[in-house]
């Protein structure tokens, strides 16, 4: 289990309350804003392809959300799958929690 | 903020015979899609937080809604 | 193909254990105007519809999906740990016999999604004014299952939707004026 996660497991199998550290909720937030810009540019330059200003604002948020994305992977494992992370070992990619779980 | 206000108003004809107690104005939404056209460039951005919270980056599109009783 | 993140794009949240609102929810799950239906709907379009607006149709069906994600959400924190009886008393009696706890593609009335929901016709404006249609419907559910509950948390997530339908409905308009466009002039904006 990577150091950054804090959800507890027994050896039995049994789940104790789960805690998800703050620091979770704080990177993923900040990473939910960056992404949403993203989104709200993608469907903007979906219709204004000629929109420079756009483009280049699209591309700048496109290396921070890089970074963030990298940062928070670090501490709590892989977002993206079928290779578009990295993972530790063993398999982080299919440990919980889950979107839906948090 | 904006010129137009997001709901319109009407007022439903009352029957002799209806049966609950008449709800004599009623509303619906006009949100900002219906108005802006093709969006014009570089209209002013919310930051990047607020725009997550008003789920969009554009304040010209912002249609706040609030549940009606 | 797609690529799974592993994260919502928008926090959900639930402070109050509501089975019926679950039920209720689920109009945006498997309903006619829910995500699911939307998600199929753009991502099927996009195979016949001008190049010019296959980026937009492929974006906000991938975006719908996201969306499915956190009604699924939204049904699975307000169903997780309720009780046989809580169900029950939530009208979500007949779901428990026939699927448990499970989520399940229907509407709020317990009808089954169907293909039938969705339309292509291939003509790119019937095609996008569907669209624009459905953008407004489903932001029409999102302002009723607003009025239908009073957890601020969750409001607040619905609240999120309902925007998405706008932005959404705005850009399939704007798909439509770049189609009105004659082929050889030159697009300024």
């Amino acid at each position: 289990m990577s150091k950054g996660k804090s959800v507890q497991q027994h050896k039995s199998g049994k789940t104790e309350q789960a805690t998800v550290s703050p620091r979770y909720y704080e990177l993923l937030q900040q990473l939910q804003e960056t992404d949403f810009a993203l989104v709200e540019l993608t469907l903007y330059l979906d219709t204004h392809p000629h929109d420079l200003k756009a483009l280049e604002q699209f591309n700048q948020l496109s290396q921070i959300r890089q970074q963030q994305a990298a940062r928070f992977e670090q501490e709590f494992g892989p977002l993206l799958g079928f290779g578009h992370s990295f993972s530790r070992y063993p398999w982080q990619w299919a440990e919980a929690p889950w979107p839906w779980q948090v | 903020m904006k010129a137009f206000t997001q709901t319109r108003v009407w007022y439903p004809f009352i029957g002799p015979f209806d049966p609950c107690p008449p709800i004599r104005v009623k509303t619906y939404s006009t949100p900002p899609q219906l108005f802006l056209g093709f969006q014009p460039p570089q209209l002013p951005q919310n930051s990047l937080p607020e725009a997550l919270r008003q789920g969009t980056l554009w304040p010209a599109l912002y249609s706040p809604y609030e549940p009606q009783p | 193909m797609w690529v799974y993140e592993k994260k919502l794009q928008y926090p959900v949240r639930v402070s109050k254990c509501d089975p019926r609102m679950a039920k209720y929810l689920i109009e945006q799950y498997g309903g006619a105007d829910g995500e699911l239906a939307a998600a199929l709907r753009y991502l099927n379009q996009r195979y016949t519809i001008p190049d010019k607006v296959i980026g937009l149709l492929t974006d906000i069906g991938t975006e719908e999906f996201a969306h499915l994600e956190m009604i699924a959400t939204m049904v699975y924190k307000l169903t997780k740990d309720a009780t046989v009886e809580q169900l029950k008393e939530a009208g979500l009696g007949d779901h428990y016999a026939n699927h448990d706890r499970a989520l399940f593609y229907n509407n709020a009335a317990g009808v089954p999604w169907t293909a039938a929901y969705i339309q292509a016709k291939g003509d790119p404006i019937a095609d996008l004014y569907e669209d624009i249609a459905a953008e407004e419907k489903a932001r029409a559910t999102y302002q009723w299952l607003i009025d239908m509950t009073d957890d601020v948390d969750l409001q607040d997530s619905l609240k999120f939707l309902r925007e998405r339908e706008v932005v959404h409905s705005q850009r399939f308009r704007e798909a439509v004026e770049i189609l009105k466009m004659e082929r050889d002039r030159k697009q300024i904006f």
